[in-house]
């Protein structure tokens, strides 16, 4: 096995494993803020969730940039063509 | 393993090959037209079930748009109707079996962004003029004219990346499950895959009704506080204010 194929496999491994930590606590944190506003204020849990739900997407948005780079060095590596 | 980046065709139509999610997309445009079209065809000014359910869905439809940017939902309630119905039709499609979502390919989901993308000019210019619309890109300060056209795009694709990951995402796991444990592991995956489905076909929704509102915000603002000289009917006013969403 090449050095190169060695590599782009860890690099996709650690690109999802450190690139899901943030993105995981960031939700934690955007929902638990979430839970807190809607139990102070029930009445607009409508509106506190439809934000909830865009804000989420987006955070969700930066692990899901980590796993396309994953599938990017594992399945379309230009170094390894 | 089959990688999730590229599409085999499954024929040709002279040069031009077709893949599997073409097919799909053909299918379910053809659907949506032929089945908005039979719904349509006689409408009554006193609703029968069949109209007021269609006009349940568009009231709800108005009320979202309204809610999350401010606008009045006449000029964009076609557009942004039809993309979230498309893609949550195209999310579901994986509920037939043997079919995989058009939306787990790069293609449909970039295709789908550049309509946005072009759907925020052609709105943008058509409320501002082109002058006008060229100078809300040195909106602050005409330093941030790069950084304005670089956000215009990085926006548009992250969408599209976004859509794709999430389907994409699903459809991959949910074929590692099935090849490891076989017949009803992957079931409450593929529930979540539908929830997801559903939160992503809104979000994408909303992501361009966002977009294109901050390129006509100036005019939505105007009409938003001039709405009680009769554009709007009492009971239907907006009460919240624009967001100022940004990506």
């Amino acid at each position: 096995m090449d050095y190169l194929s060695l590599a782009s496999i860890l690099g996709a491994v650690f690109a999802v494993a450190f690139g899901a930590l943030g993105p995981a606590l960031a939700e934690g944190r955007a929902v638990a803020a979430a839970m807190d506003a809607i139990a102070r204020q029930p009445e607009a849990s409508n509106t506190i969730s439809r934000t909830l739900f865009v804000g989420l997407a987006m955070i969700e948005t930066t692990a899901i940039y980590c796993l396309v780079i994953a599938l990017l060095l594992l399945f379309a590596n230009p170094l390894l063509a | 393993m089959k990688s999730p980046l590229e599409s085999l065709p499954l024929f040709h139509i002279g040069p031009v090959p077709i893949t599997q999610a073409v097919v799909t997309t053909w299918a379910i445009m053809a659907l949506l037209v032929i089945g908005a079209f039979l719904l349509t065809r006689k409408l009554d000014r006193v609703p029968g079930k069949r109209q007021a359910a269609l006009e349940l869905m568009v009231s709800t439809l108005d009320i979202q748009i309204r809610e999350t940017t401010g606008a009045r939902p006449v000029p964009y309630r076609g557009f942004i109707g039809t993309l979230f119905l498309f893609i949550l039709a195209a999310n579901w499609s994986s509920l037939v079996p043997g079919l995989e979502p058009p939306t787990a390919q790069l293609e449909t989901d970039a295709a789908l962004a550049m309509l946005v993308f072009l759907s925020v000019i052609w709105f943008g210019v058509r409320d501002r003029g082109v002058q006008g619309y060229l100078k809300s890109f040195a909106a602050p300060n005409p330093v941030m004219i790069p950084l304005n056209i670089l956000e215009s795009v990085t926006r548009t694709f992250s969408m599209f990346v976004r859509l794709f990951g999430n389907v994409m995402s699903g459809v991959f796991i949910i074929g590692i499950v099935a090849s490891l444990a076989g017949l009803l592991v992957p079931i409450p995956l593929m529930a979540l895959e539908l929830l997801t489905g559903l939160v992503q076909a809104y979000i994408f929704a909303v992501l361009a009704m966002v977009f294109i509102a901050a390129a006509v915000e100036h005019d939505a603002h105007h009409l938003t506080n001039r709405a009680p000289e009769g554009l709007v009917p009492p009971g239907e006013e907006p009460e919240s204010s624009p967001t100022e969403k940004d990506s």
